[in-house]
């Protein structure tokens, strides 16, 4: 329903790009075309492994390994999103698939947020580009700001 | 061949591991392919129109406008600029370095270049179409509503904590272009 939604605003936005500027809607689609390539190696690791834990851990283990997920499953989470950075179109399917074994929504949101906003891995190449000072405050506060992203939304929803 | 098989690195390893299972247990093995399969085609129902969304707004922002306008005395209005910027465009984190540099170095003060790294992370309007589909509606507005202000605080922190500076002590604007290239090219294999 939403996705063809998606669809239709999409269908619809590209006619009006393309009836003002032929030039500037073929370049908007080259971009499209290589983040959607660059995204692949991504989608398909992350889907196999989905659906490779889903078939091989029964679901009871899956959601008692998320339901008692208190502060330590909390931070747990917040911690693994922080070391892997993963695009935001990856990070969404996946955290929906974890709140379907049982993941609170609270830990979704830290997760996402240090997913796409910290990222150890990628930590040498933004001190190449920024400095040490700038990289290491940037990821600490985003971190800060994920966990209380995180524990807000465990007390409103 | 090598760089292709480094990208896809990851999906080789589980593939792998699936298989192995697969070859132990076959009912296990064909549930796996099955559950994934699955959920690879809800994934890419949704995905390309996203990536063409971002494409159009990528291609429409007016960058020099944006450019120009984000240094110091620029007030909220530049911030302004900077989320737009961030949403506006295509790619992850690290594609946006080098951008972020040249903002810098045109004179963009710390508070506009960290509030644009966080929103281009964060926060993209096509983004949240596909976050309401995976996780629901109000997951989605009220992470939103949580993550807009935070990134604004996180910047005008960094203000405080790392001084303005054309070009970060440690290294120099050529070995970070460096580095750039690299990762280009490196993605230049992976695409082709």
């Amino acid at each position: 329903m939403l996705s063809l939604a998606l669809v239709a605003i999409t269908v619809l936005a590209l006619a009006i790009s393309q009836a003002k500027d032929p030039e500037r809607t073929r370049q908007a689609l080259r971009i499209a075309r290589r983040s959607f390539v660059a995204l692949i190696p991504g989608l398909l690791g992350m889907t196999a492994l989905v659906g490779l834990v889903l078939a091989a851990l029964p679901p009871q283990v899956l959601s008692d390994l998320f339901r008692h997920d208190g502060p330590l499953g909390f931070l747990l989470v917040t911690v693994a999103g922080a070391v892997v950075t993963m695009p935001a179109p990856v990070a969404f399917p996946l955290a929906g698939s974890l709140v379907k074994m049982g993941a609170s929504l609270s830990s979704m949101a830290a997760f996402i947020t240090t997913l796409t906003m910290v990222g150890l891995v990628t930590a040498p190449l933004e001190a190449a580009y920024f400095g040490r000072r700038f990289t290491i405050w940037r990821q600490g506060l985003s971190f800060i700001l994920a966990v209380g992203i995180g524990v807000a939304m465990g007390v409103v929803l | 061949m090598k760089a292709i098989f480094g990208k896809y690195r990851f999906f080789a390893a589980v593939a792998a591991v699936g298989l192995a299972l697969g070859l132990k247990d076959p009912e296990l093995g064909r549930s796996a392919a099955m559950n994934s399969a699955h959920f690879l085609l809800e994934v890419l129902a949704i995905v390309p129109p996203v990536m063409v969304l971002m494409g159009l707004l990528d291609a429409w922002t007016p960058r020099k406008l944006v450019e120009d306008n984000l240094g110091r005395g620029s007030g909220a209005r530049g911030t302004a600029l900077a989320v737009l910027l961030g949403t506006a465009a295509a790619g992850p984190l690290y594609a946006a370095f080098p951008l972020a540099l040249s903002l810098r170095e045109k004179g963009a003060r710390t508070a506009n270049i960290a509030i644009f790294l966080g929103t281009w992370a964060t926060i993209k309007i096509p983004m949240i179409l596909m976050e309401s589909s995976f996780i629901g509606v109000r997951f989605a507005l009220l992470r939103l509503a949580f993550t807009v202000p935070g990134v604004l605080c996180v910047g005008y922190l960094m203000e405080r904590l790392v001084p303005d500076g054309p070009a970060p002590p440690e290294a120099s604007v050529a070995q970070a272009a460096e580095t750039s290239q690299t990762v280009e090219s490196a993605e230049a294999a992976g695409a082709s």
